[in-house]
């Protein structure tokens, strides 16, 4: 497995697109650490772009890689290894050079202006979610054949758990805000990675005071070290199911 | 060495293999032949396990090879077209190849040699020809003196010449004992490299038997010919029995 992830990491340095990507974060989070003295109001900018453009770019970029690998797959299969290696080694390459691009973009900033525990907090919350998008993005690739279609199907996650899920979610406290939703919407928020991942920050970063009774409870959940093994329980959850899902659909597909 | 139990294969509508079988035997070399679109192609990919039978099993040395993989160590394939990564150089696929090969201490370089492919190491495989691509898949194929052979179309694309070198290396081949399973639509190259055919059509095997049987059958002294005839045969045959 060790060897065919070597040739997974050759070829991506080869496209140069992680190299942008993590000049890309490294110039940002900079610029916001030099525009804005408060370390707190720069990781709750941070955290915008965590939770919405680091998604899109893994979704994309991981199912535009995986296409643009099929013919190493192609090779790969006639030969002696497992298909599972194969996969798992293509998916371990793309999802650990996302996050390393990740986290010497905005580590290395964060580190030298050097932050507080929200700041981890966003590291970690960022690693998370760029490994659940992958596998998204994986999940869709192993859904057709064909490329437009797996962009489509992972574009659709994105705009599903960034935008979407957010309306139904308003949509449902609204008209049923005679009743008690604290636990309903928790349960609701845990089935969408990008609203729990705003949750950790949101909690860590002391703004929750803003949501009123809820923010209130949630704090009283998430800031424990229970709701904390939770969120990431939660959050592993969706690394793992759709992970084993593609892995099971691969297995089976005919090239 | 290899055989197939009532394979069938089924894409959507298209019943693409019908219960197939076959026993593919050790040392002898097989002309997989049928029109466009017969399941040839469907047939090699499913002994390799890129396409995954609908039902019945294939057996390779006794074992069934469904999610197996050390048994493909003893196959060499050369795909119909081959896929390679693009911007990889040639050297640095041959050299990926033996990596992830890694239990072949000696290599067979006859090809990469008398192709001159050597030369040709810096090149990217997305400046490659079709036919220099078909060269550096065949030189795949042959490179770990795989036990068996699968050739898909081996000799399309390719120049005269080179034809002839491949042809040579798969006599040389077949001469000490290797299982050999090839297609091609170029009936007179099989004549010299198979002694046996195994005819699909509509993913159904029509005919499976030795050359030397059927052109007894027959009476034609050219491959060509000798399945042409056959096929009239057999055409005029169920238009009796109708």
């Amino acid at each position: 497995m060790a060897r065919i992830i070597k040739y997974v990491f050759y070829d991506l340095l080869r496209t140069r697109f992680l190299l942008f990507y993590t000049l890309f974060l490294f110039v940002s989070t900079f610029a916001l650490f030099q525009l804005d003295s408060d370390p707190n109001k720069v990781i709750l900018s941070l955290m915008n772009i965590v939770l919405m453009v680091m998604p899109l770019i893994s979704v994309v970029f991981a199912t535009i890689h995986f296409y643009n690998s099929y013919e190493f797959i192609e090779l790969m299969l006639a030969q002696p290894i497992n298909r599972k290696v194969v996969f798992l080694s293509e998916y371990a390459g793309v999802a650990l050079s996302l996050t390393s691009g990740f986290l010497i973009g905005v580590g290395v900033p964060i580190l030298f202006y050097g932050a507080g525990h929200s700041a981890v907090m966003l590291l970690l919350v960022g690693t998370l979610l760029t490994i659940v998008f992958v596998s998204l993005a994986f999940l869709s690739s192993v859904l057709t054949r064909d490329k437009a279609k797996a962009i489509g199907i992972a574009l659709l996650f994105w705009f599903y758990f960034s935008l979407i899920y957010d309306g139904l979610l308003l949509w449902i406290i609204y008209s049923f805000s005679d009743y008690p939703l604290e636990k309903v919407t928790l349960a609701l928020v845990s089935l969408n990675p990008v609203d729990l991942g705003r949750i950790m920050m949101l909690l860590t970063l002391d703004v929750s005071a803003l949501m009123g009774y809820t923010g209130a409870f949630y704090r009283e959940f998430f800031g424990s070290y229970i709701g904390l093994l939770f969120s990431v329980g939660v959050l592993m959850l969706w690394i793992v199911i759709p992970t084993v899902l593609s892995v099971s659909i691969f297995s089976r597909k005919d090239l | 060495m290899i055989s197939l139990n009532k394979v069938n294969k089924q894409f959507g509508k298209l019943r693409a293999l019908q219960e197939v079988s076959l026993a593919i035997a050790l040392g002898k070399s097989y002309a997989l032949l049928g029109p466009n679109g017969s399941g040839k192609t469907t047939l090699i990919k499913s002994i390799l396990g890129l396409v995954v039978p609908t039902s019945g099993d294939i057996l390779f040395e006794g074992k069934s090879i469904l999610n197996q993989c050390a048994y493909r160590a003893k196959i060499g394939y050369m795909p119909q077209i081959g896929h390679f990564p693009q911007n990889m150089k040639i050297g640095q696929l041959i050299d990926m190849m033996k990596n992830i090969r890694g239990e072949v201490n000696e290599i067979d370089d006859d090809l990469i040699r008398d192709f001159k492919l050597y030369s040709m190491y810096d090149k990217p495989m997305h400046a490659l020809s079709g036919g220099t691509r078909q060269k550096v898949s065949a030189a795949l194929a042959f490179m770990f003196k795989a036990p068996v052979l699968i050739l898909d179309e081996p000799t399309a694309g390719l120049d005269p010449l080179s034809v002839e070198i491949l042809k040579e290396k798969i006599i040389a081949e077949r001469g000490i004992g290797k299982v050999l399973l090839i297609t091609s639509h170029i009936l007179s190259d099989l004549d010299d490299l198979a002694g046996d055919v195994i005819y699909i059509q509509d993913g159904k095997v029509q005919y499976n038997d030795s050359i030397h049987n059927l052109k007894e059958d027959t009476q034609e002294k050219r491959l060509g010919k000798a399945i042409a005839s056959w096929l009239g045969q057999q055409e005029f045959l169920s238009n009796i029995t109708k």
